[in-house]
């Protein structure tokens, strides 16, 4: 501590401290990391959605059944009507608030335009929600699942500050890393080439084409139980949202919990 | 010369000045509980090891032995709890042998917090230790810095709150050999299921006087793999390369000795890795 005798300008508080001494911080972070994974992946005529239920803080478990998968557009309380899916992992209050915006504006658009916001439309307009925020970001990874023109499924995955590409898969959050890997191989072929094709670089790669959806869900499960192995903010239940040309079917599944 | 070797310290402490990050340890994030009965003590263990949020070995042991009745389940930094308990046996076997007597647990105890208080918390050792001597059943925690506890029921870890919650609520002081497991196994299940640090199996050892003591691996098993729904075999020639090279048996022979074992693969393997089906 300083004395304050013989500071004429500065007179001292006894609740101040000088600013001489050492000068303590206080700094408030609005931002935490609830954990959790997602993962989507398209097929011919649908799109799935997927996320781990668990919220994490820290070593602690906030919840076990926090759905990370959201019905963008349609009813209130029961999500009938909707035609876009949107997943959002990584912080999750910002999750939710970025899932109720986007939600907002595409059923603004339909009352304005007496029409359904198309998928790449909504894509376009998320990339904006979140690039407005370019200096406070939404702390998230988002991923937009539905329906093209053409019926085929789309998907689109975003950097939290909006910068988006449409995939054919994309896994994000706290195990995208173990799982992005998989998906690589599984759904594109990538490092698969055809036995006996040729030698040494003639060798001709595996082609990817659009998988069944039965095959989907049994890599989607296959990639969360795996995640659940080795990462431990991952796990309690899967969710799965599948969007077809006859609606969005909704699983759950449940996990290990430890 | 004996004890650690510093010899990387300053090179080391310019190299993180100048942003290199300091390697990251295998911690066992870990849930360890102790308590003791009318005749013996048990002391119980989970068996995730983790290194930041991945888990780094599903079924590790943390249950680490000192002497025939003296046992100790470890959390903390998994090196640091794997050669300070190899320590103390070695150096409480030496003791026991020259004063002729069995080891005391209280012994023990005292070697590791003075070991551990030497190095003012840098060995991050978090200990339960617990064994039957010729003075009765012993049962303490030693932390890092040196402090320690004894008690009749204790825990350890990242999941040592979720633990206690269970002593807390259903211990009562007349637990037989049973009642005593069942709570620690219990125990050990409220941090695996609570605490992300803590996750898998639950080991227990179960030490008497006049009775051996019994190591009781993976006594629960609440976190097995379900089965993968589908099968990720390759064909053969999936994978690519651009030169191969089939050195025969014949050819080996020219520059080590071969000697063909039985046909038994285990005899040839010895212990088998442990592999998810």
């Amino acid at each position: 501590m300083t004395s304050l005798i013989g500071q004429s300008e500065n007179i001292g508080y006894s609740f101040s401290e000088p600013t001489s001494a050492n000068v303590k911080q206080h700094s408030f972070y609005p931002y935490t990391d609830n954990g959790g994974s997602t993962l989507g992946i398209t097929g011919s005529d649908f799109a799935i959605l997927a996320g781990d239920t668990r919220s994490t803080s820290g070593y602690n478990i906030n919840s076990r059944m926090v759905p990370k998968v959201f019905k963008i557009g349609g009813d209130d309380e029961t999500g009938d009507g909707a035609q876009i899916l949107l997943s959002v992992v990584g912080f999750a209050a910002d999750g939710n608030a970025l899932k109720e915006k986007l939600d907002t504006v595409v059923k603004m658009y339909k009352y304005q335009h007496g029409k359904p916001m198309s998928v790449s439309a909504c894509a376009q307009r998320l990339s904006t929600i979140l690039y407005e925020k370019r200096f406070f970001p939404y702390y998230v990874h988002a991923i937009l699942a539905g329906l093209d023109e053409e019926g085929v499924g789309a998907l689109y995955s975003y950097d939290p500050v909006g910068s988006y590409e449409r995939e054919q898969c994309r896994a994000a959050g706290a195990a995208s890393s173990l799982i992005m890997p998989f998906l690589d191989n599984q759904v594109n072929f990538k490092n698969q080439y055809v036995p006996g094709s040729g030698e040494g670089h003639a060798l001709e790669p595996v082609k990817a084409e659009p998988l069944p959806k039965e095959t989907v869900k049994a890599l989607v499960r296959d990639a969360f139980t795996s995640a659940v192995e080795r990462h431990i903010e991952v796990g309690d239940g899967l969710q799965l949202m599948i969007i077809t040309r006859e609606g969005i079917e909704e699983i759950y599944h449940p996990l290990k919990k430890d | 010369m004996p004890g650690f070797d510093f010899s990387n310290y300053n090179r080391n402490a310019a190299l993180h000045a100048r942003g290199v990050p300091l390697p990251k340890a295998t911690s066992t994030g870990t849930t360890i509980v102790g308590c003791i009965y009318d005749k013996g003590v048990v002391i119980a263990a989970d068996t995730r090891a983790t290194s930041g949020p991945i888990v780094a070995d599903k079924n590790c042991e943390k249950l680490h032995y000192i002497a025939p009745k003296i046992w100790c389940a470890g959390a903390g930094t998994a090196a640091d709890t794997e050669f300070t308990t190899a320590l103390i046996s070695s150096n409480v076997e030496l003791h026991s042998l020259s004063t002729g007597r069995d080891p005391r647990v209280i012994t023990c105890m005292t070697m590791l917090k003075q070991h551990l208080f030497r190095y003012q918390g840098h060995i991050g050792a978090y200990l339960v230790v617990a064994g039957v001597d010729p003075t009765g059943t012993g049962l303490y925690t030693v932390h890092a810095h040196g402090s320690t506890d004894k008690l009749p029921y204790v825990t350890m870890g990242s999941g040592s709150l979720a633990a206690m919650s269970v002593f807390e609520s259903t211990w009562q002081p007349d637990l037989d050999r049973q009642g005593a497991i069942d709570i620690c196994a219990e125990a050990i299940k409220a941090g695996i299921f609570n605490d992300l640090g803590s996750g898998s199996n639950v080991d227990v050892c179960v030490i008497e006087k006049d009775q051996p003591t019994q190591l009781l691996r993976n006594y629960m098993k609440p976190n097995d793999r379900p089965q993968k729904e589908r099968n990720y075999r390759f064909q053969r020639g999936t994978t690519a390369y651009l030169d191969q090279r089939v050195i025969s048996k014949e050819d080996m022979k020219k520059y080590v000795t071969i000697e063909t074992l039985s046909g038994d693969d285990n005899l040839a393997a010895g212990d088998n890795m442990e592999v998810d089906s």
